[in-house]
């Protein structure tokens, strides 16, 4: 299968307040299948955000290449870049910011058919509300008539006014309540089927993560660490990093109300200053079964196992027994 | 309700109103020693307003309290004098505020913010309390607690001031600690260290917690009984293995059916349609009706009195079973 977004070895460097160069992204490749969901998990400052405006190129690259359907889009610029970013449309986390308070609804989803001279806009507008479950009438409303849920179903509407082929979401669900989380989830579950959407779906909650993702990356300190199936990831972790994320999902007790516990793998120290990362393994400062190697190798995102699953640690193939997990978390619900 | 004496805090029928309308409603629930009791309910609720009233932090515009009682220690709150109130806030509880942006003081080192309890309460110097203050902040999980001391609140991340408030919330080893939201801002392997570490306080100081939080996953994790508030009124409260794993009422259920780890990946999850009505535009009867799955014609007229079955109390006229 071709990929739709093939994205290599994309890096990132800023200078922090001080002045002091930052790397934010560090070499990270991935590829997107039409259809697919990617999830992309990791801790604050880790560089989820910037990956995503990357890849969108509202953040310039400082080298790696995009490539959307063949063509590089690190390359383009003007008329071409223009088409070509239409593929591509980003979701943020807090939809009030991201809405234009003084344009009514119909305006604020009509935007890229204008800016795209696309014909027949209040139809498409009016499809497009059918489509993520608002009222027709919401096209002369203001933002700010609409709850936080709500909000969020006008951005995804604009985002898909021009029926891209990938859709990033930068942590789409974080501002909302759990109750309006799961209405956004569903939509983006039905738009998924419906559509045959594919998606970059950014979030620090690995449990709304893994409902959404058909593959998850997961990233520290600007790498990904850690690639693989859903399934595969949360069956067996072949990063430690990863393995210590999933034993601190705090997890609802079960049907028949007995509680579950796990056992915590509990991660040394701080997140490393990102203006002076560890050498070798970035991971090793903080890492439970570090062993000297770790300090001067750098482990490269290798295959490990089947199903495409690729870990960047030097123990990869000793996880996830080394970690000493007798019991790893696993759904309420048996799968 | 019956006060019983093993109660280290008790919230009697609380009515607090602003500008004529209900924030709470008779809300009542208790702490004892050494137990974690958690408070969950969409936002808007009123966890945080019930919160601050127990410490009497009455906010902008002033909410009255204008019902009810809140007796800790044996002692009714609303009855002491100002400076009494003082001496029992930040030492026998203590609260982690839910922005610890606009709670820390950025012009004092978070050193002196930490110490500054212990010199008031413990009567330290400021050498001893300053020396304390790095302990505590190694604590709850930053390193180099001695150099900490000395940085401002704007040299920090989010997380880390979210820490130092943690600090100094437990500075003076309270006897309760109220934590609104304490581990929202924080990343999960942190969030995880946060919690070990409120647990063991509570295990080795008796340390009893009110948790604040819209996280059952948490809920489930560490707190012994849980407290439902959904508009203004608590609707459910119960051992947390009963309350998340058999819920009664409608909205508790359908709340713990929402979760994404309650449900297979990949499928559609239950929701909750409509939203909480605020404050002003509450009817009477029971406040979830508009969004409940199985209401009955009573429902609509008439709040539901409280029934209990062994510690488990519910206010729903068709609970399920
Ligand atoms: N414009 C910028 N200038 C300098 N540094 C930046 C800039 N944007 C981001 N950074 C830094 O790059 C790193 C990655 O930030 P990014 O926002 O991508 O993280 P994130 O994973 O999205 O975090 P969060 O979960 O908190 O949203 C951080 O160290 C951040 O401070
Ligand atoms: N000072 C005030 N004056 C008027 N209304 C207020 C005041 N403080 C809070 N409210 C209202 O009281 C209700 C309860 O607010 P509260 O902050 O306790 O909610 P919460 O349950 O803590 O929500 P969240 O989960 O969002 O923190 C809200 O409708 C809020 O708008
Ligand atoms: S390479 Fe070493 S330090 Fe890095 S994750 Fe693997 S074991 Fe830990
Ligand atoms: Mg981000
Ligand atoms: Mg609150």
């Amino acid at each position: 299968m071709t990929a739709l977004l093939d994205v290599q070895d994309l890096v990132k460097d800023y200078r922090d307040a001080a002045g002091a160069p930052l790397r934010a992204v560090d070499g990270v490749s991935f590829t997107l299948a039409p259809g697919e969901v990617l999830g992309i998990v990791g801790e604050s400052g880790c560089g989820k955000s910037t990956l995503g405006r990357m890849l969108m190129r509202l953040v310039e690259p400082t080298s790696g290449r995009i490539l959307v359907d063949g063509s590089d889009l690190t390359k383009l610029g003007g008329r071409a870049l223009k088409r070509e970013r239409r593929q591509l449309q980003m979701v943020f986390q807090d939809p009030y910011g991201s809405l234009n308070p003084r344009h009514k609804v119909g305006t604020i989803i009509g935007e890229p058919l204008v800016i795209h001279g696309i014909p027949n806009r209040r139809e498409r507008v009016a499809e497009l509300l059918d489509l993520v479950g608002l009222p027709r009438e919401a096209v002369d409303r203001y933002p700010h008539e609409f709850s936080g849920g709500q909000r969020q179903r006008i951005a995804i509407a604009r985002a898909l006014a021009l029926e891209p082929k990938v859709i990033i979401a930068d942590e789409p669900v974080s501002a909302l309540d759990v109750s309006i989380q799961s209405q956004i989830i569903n939509l983006i579950t039905d738009l998924r089927a419906r559509l045959g959407l594919s998606m970059i779906f950014i979030s620090h909650d690995l449990s709304v993560i893994r409902h959404v993702s058909d593959r998850i990356g997961v990233m520290y300190l600007g790498r990904m660490v850690e690639i693989a199936p859903t399934a595969a990831l949360f069956a067996a972790p072949r990063h430690p990093y990863t393995g210590a994320l999933l034993s601190a999902i705090p997890r609802p007790p079960s049907r028949d109300g007995t509680p579950q516990r796990t056992r915590r793998i509990f991660l040394k120290g701080e997140l490393p200053d990102p203006t002076n990362p560890p050498p070798g393994c970035v991971f090793h400062t903080r890492c439970p079964v570090a062993v000297e190697r770790c300090r001067e190798i750098v482990p490269r995102l290798d295959p490990i196992g089947a199903d495409g699953q690729r870990a960047a640690c030097l123990r990869a193939d000793e996880m996830p027994g080394i970690l000493d997990a007798p019991t790893r978390p696993e759904t309420a619900v048996a799968t | 309700m019956p006060v019983t004496n093993s109660a280290l805090l008790s919230v009697e029928a609380l009515t607090l109103e602003v500008n004529g309308h209900r924030l709470t409603d008779e809300v009542s629930f208790e702490i004892r020693a050494g137990e974690m009791l958690a408070l969950v309910g969409e936002s808007g609720c009123g966890k945080s307003v019930t919160a601050l009233s127990i410490l009497r932090i009455h906010p902008d515009p002033p909410i009255s309290l204008s019902g009810g009682r809140i007796v800790f220690d044996g002692r009714d709150l609303a009855a002491l004098s100002a400076d009494e109130m003082r001496a029992v806030r930040g030492d026998d509880i203590a609260m982690i505020f839910q922005e610890p942006m606009t709670s820390l003081n950025p012009v004092l080192t978070v050193g002196d913010q930490i110490a500054e309890a212990l010199i008031l309460h413990r009567g330290m110097s400021r050498r001893a309390a300053l020396a304390r203050a790095g302990e505590l902040i190694e604590l709850v999980g930053l390193p180099n607690g001695r150099r900490q001391v000395d940085r401002y609140p704007h040299q920090l991340s989010g997380g880390q001031r979210q820490r130092i408030m943690i600090a100094m919330a437990l500075a003076c080893e309270p006897k309760l600690l109220i934590a609104d939201e304490p581990t929202t801002a924080l990343d999960v392997t942190v969030q995880a260290q946060i919690l070990a570490l409120i647990d063991t306080l509570r295990r080795d100081a008796g340390m009893a917690c009110l948790l604040i939080t819209h996280d059952l996953g948490v809920v489930a994790e560490v707190c012994d009984r849980a407290a439902v508030m959904y508009a203004g009124k608590i609707v459910e409260t119960g051992p947390v293995d009963v309350l998340l794993g058999a819920p009664r009422h409608r909205y508790t259920r359908a709340l713990v059916d929402t979760i994404p780890a309650m449900n297979p990946p990949g499928q559609r999850l239950p929701s909750i349609a409509g939203t909480v009505p605020p404050p002003g535009s509450r009817a009477p009867g029971c406040p979830f009706v508009d969004r409940c799955d199985a209401p009955t014609s009573q429902c609509r007229t008439l709040m539901p009195p409280p029934e209990e079955q062994s510690g488990h109390i519910v206010r729903c006229w068709n609970p399920a079973q």
